[in-house]
C-alpha cells in the first residue's frame, strides 16, 4: 500500500511556497506533511494532502509544474527508537531511502519515505508486520 | 560538381559587365512599377539612367525590413497580381509580418540556384534528399523542395513534425540527402540514438542545413553523429529563400549566386560601403527578380566577403560563416554571443520550453552570462538528479555551442516574458566604464 505524495517545482525566489500553501488553503484542502529538497536555483516542495486530486488541478490552474510520486507512510508508536528499528531492517535487505520526512499524529508517528525499490520495499515491510498507511488512512 | 558552369565560374569583368546591364533594368523596372522606390529615388534626384554600371549601386537607397512592414501588405509588389503565382510570408517577430510575392521567372530563378547549391554539395539524379524544413509560408519547405525536383533527384517532402516517422522512411527508403535546420539534425541524431540506432544505421551521405546560425562545432558534431558531409545553404525569404547562397566542398564560405543576388558589405551603424574583406552587414540587391525585386536589401547578417576564385572552380564571392545579426549581437568575455544561438541550443532540448532570458552582468572584472529557461510542466520530475541532469545537459550544450560558460537558471513554466524582440529576452547588467 502507498499513499501519493504531490510534487511542486519551485523556484528559488520569496514568496513561492507561500503562494502554494495559499491556494491550497482557499481551496479547502490540508496539508499533513511537507519537505523542501533545494538547489541554488530551484526546489522540489514534496507535500502529503488531503485531496491529492484537487491539489493537482488546482495547483496546475495556477501554472505550476506538479507530479504525483507513489510514496509509503510507515506508522509506527511515537517513542525513542520505533523508526530506527524499521530503518535498519528496510537496509538490511538493501533498500535504501531516497528521502524521508516524518510528522506526527497523536501518539503516533508517520514517516514518509520513498525507498530505492517500491515493491521490494512493501514486502519487506508486510514481513516484518510494519503498519504502513493508504492515503485513506490519512 | 558545378551545375552552372556559365555563370558559376564566369571571368570577374564578365559578371560585372552583366551585373551592370541586370542593375540597370532592375532601377528602371522598379522607378516605373514600385512608388515607393520612384519617390526615394526622386527625393535623392536620380533617374533610372543614372545607374549605368554596377558601381553606381552605392548611389541607391537601402531598403529595410520596416520599409517592408510599412508597406504591407503588397506595397513594394513591382508585378501586377496577374504574373504574381506564389506568396510567401516570414513571420515577423513584431508587428506586421513580411509578404514576398514571386512571379513565375522568380521560382525559375529560384528553383535554379537551388539546383546549385545541391549540385554543390554532392547531390545528383540518383540521390533521395528528405526535406524536412516547414513547408508552408516559410520559404524552406517548397524552396529547397522545388530546387531538389528541378536537378533531377528524388524529393522526400517530410516538413516538420513526426521524427519517427522520418526516421522510418529514411532508413526503409535508403535516403541520401538531408536538408532541414541544424538543430533538427542534432534532434534527429538524438531520436536515432534513443532507438538504438546510429548514422551507420542509415544511407545519409550529405546535408544542406540552414535557416538559422550555427558553428563549425554543430557541423562536427553533426557529421559525426549522422555520418554525413553538412552544408550550409543560406538564404532569406525577403531575397529569395534558399539558394541565395551555398557552401561548396571546399567548406570554407558560401559562394553567393551573384548573377542574380548582389552583395554588399556595410558598416551597420553608417551605412557606409566597406572595403572588400571587412566585417559588416551583408546587403543584397536582387538582380533578376520582377515580382518584388529589392534594392540594397539589409539583411542585418554579420559576415565577411571573401574575393579570389575557389578551389572548386567557382568565381563567384563568398562569405564566411554568419553567426548573427548585427542588432542582436551581445559581447561576452570578448567573444560574440548571438540569442538565436542559445535559441538553437534550447530547442534541440524538449524538455524546455521554446523561450528565454539571457541576462548578462559582470561580477569582479567578469563577464556572467545566465541563461534563463522554462522547465515543461510535464517533464518536472520528483527527481532531483534527473532535475539536475538536465541543467548539466543544457550548460554542457551551452559551452559547446557558444564556446563560453554560462549559468543555467531553471526557472517555472509560463514565467518567462512572453513577447519576443532582443529588449525582453536580453538583460544587460552590464556598466560599462
Ligand atoms: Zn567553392
Amino acid at each position: 500500500m502507498t499513499i501519493k505524495q504531490l510534487s511542486v517545482f519551485l523556484e528559488n525566489k520569496s514568496g513561492r511556497i507561500n503562494e502554494v500553501t495559499k491556494v491550497l488553503g482557499e481551496n479547502g484542502i490540508n496539508m499533513h506533511a511537507f519537505s523542501m529538497a533545494e538547489t541554488t536555483d530551484f526546489g522540489i516542495l514534496r507535500l502529503i494532502v488531503s485531496d491529492v486530486d484537487k491539489a493537482v488541478e488546482v495547483l496546475r490552474a495556477k501554472n505550476f509544474a506538479v507530479v504525483l510520486t507513489d510514496v509509503v507512510c510507515i506508522c509506527c508508536p511515537n517513542v525513542a527508537g520505533a523508526l530506527a528499528k524499521i530503518l535498519d531492517k528496510l537496509a538490511a535487505h538493501q533498500i535504501f531511502i531516497e528521502y524521508m520526512y516524518a510528522f506526527a499524529q497523536g501518539d503516533q508517528a508517520n514517516i514518509v519515505i520513498r525507498p530505492s525499490d517500491l515493491a521490494e520495499c512493501l514486502k519487506w515491510l508486510a514481513e516484518e508486520d510494519c503498519r504502513v498507511l493508504g492515503d485513506q488512512q490519512l | 560538381m558545378i551545375w552552372n558552369k556559365n555563370k558559376e565560374c564566369m571571368s570577374r569583368d564578365e559578371l560585372r559587365d552583366l551585373q551592370g546591364k541586370r542593375l540597370h533594368k532592375l532601377v528602371d523596372l522598379v522607378y516605373h512599377n514600385t512608388p515607393f522606390y520612384r519617390e526615394k529615388m526622386q527625393e535623392m534626384d536620380l533617374l533610372p539612367d543614372d545607374i549605368r554600371t554596377i558601381d553606381d549601386i552605392v548611389k541607391l537607397p537601402f531598403t529595410t525590413k520596416a520599409d517592408l512592414r510599412d508597406n504591407y501588405p503588397m506595397g513594394l509588389v513591382a508585378a501586377p497580381m496577374t504574373e504574381i503565382v506564389r506568396i510567401h510570408a516570414s513571420s515577423g517577430t513584431t508587428g506586421n509580418p513580411t509578404i514576398v510575392g514571386y512571379t513565375y521567372r522568380d521560382l525559375e530563378i529560384w528553383k535554379e540556384v537551388t539546383a546549385r547549391a545541391l549540385t554543390a554539395y554532392g547531390v545528383t539524379r540518383g540521390d533521395i534528399v528528405s526535406v524536412g524544413y516547414g513547408y508552408g509560408l516559410f520559404t524552406g519547405g517548397l524552396g529547397a523542395h522545388y530546387g531538389v525536383e528541378h536537378l533531377g533527384a528524388t524529393v522526400l517532402p517530410t516538413s516538420t513534425g513526426n521524427t519517427e516517422k522520418h526516421i522510418r522512411l529514411l532508413r526503409d527508403l535508403g535516403v541520401t540527402g538531408l536538408a532541414c535546420t541544424p538543430s533538427y539534425a542534432l534532434y534527429l541524431a538524438e531520436a536515432l540514438n534513443k532507438q538504438g540506432l546510429t548514422g551507420a544505421d542509415l544511407k545519409l551521405r550529405i546535408g544542406a542545413f540552414g535557416a538559422e546560425p550555427w558553428t563549425e562545432n554543430m557541423r562536427r558534431e553533426i557529421e559525426e553523429r549522422l555520418g554525413i558531409q553538412a552544408y550550409n545553404i543560406y538564404g532569406l525569404s525577403e531575397i529569395m529563400g534558399p539558394g541565395v547562397a551555398y557552401e561548396c566542398g571546399c567548406k570554407n564560405g558560401s559562394h553567393i549566386a551573384e548573377d542574380h543576388f548582389y552583395p554588399e558589405i556595410i558598416n551597420p551603424e553608417t551605412g557606409e560601403v566597406l572595403p572588400l574583406g571587412q566585417e559588416g552587414e551583408l546587403v543584397l540587391t536582387t538582380l533578376t527578380k520582377t515580382g518584388m525585386p529589392l534594392l540594397r536589401y539589409r539583411t542585418k547578417d554579420l559576415t565577411t566577403l571573401m574575393p579570389g576564385t575557389c578551389d572548386c572552380g567557382r568565381t563567384s564571392v563568398r562569405f564566411t560563416r554568419i553567426l548573427g545579426r548585427s542588432d542582436d549581437m551581445l559581447i561576452i568575455r570578448g567573444i560574440n554571443v548571438f540569442p538565436s544561438q542559445v535559441e538553437a541550443v534550447i530547442l534541440e532540448i524538449p524538455e524546455i520550453a521554446p523561450r528565454y532570458m539571457l541576462v548578462v552582468d559582470r561580477k569582479n572584472n567578469l563577464d556572467t552570462l545566465e541563461v534563463q529557461v522554462e522547465l515543461r510542466p510535464d517533464s518536472f520530475s520528483d527527481d532531483m538528479g534527473s532535475m539536475l541532469a538536465l541543467k548539466r545537459k543544457l550548460s554542457d550544450r551551452l559551452k559547446s555551442v557558444l564556446s563560453i560558460s554560462a549559468e543555467v537558471k531553471l526557472v517555472e513554466p509560463n514565467s518567462l516574458p512572453r513577447s519576443e524582440g532582443k529588449s525582453t529576452r536580453v538583460i544587460d547588467k552590464r556598466v560599462l566604464a
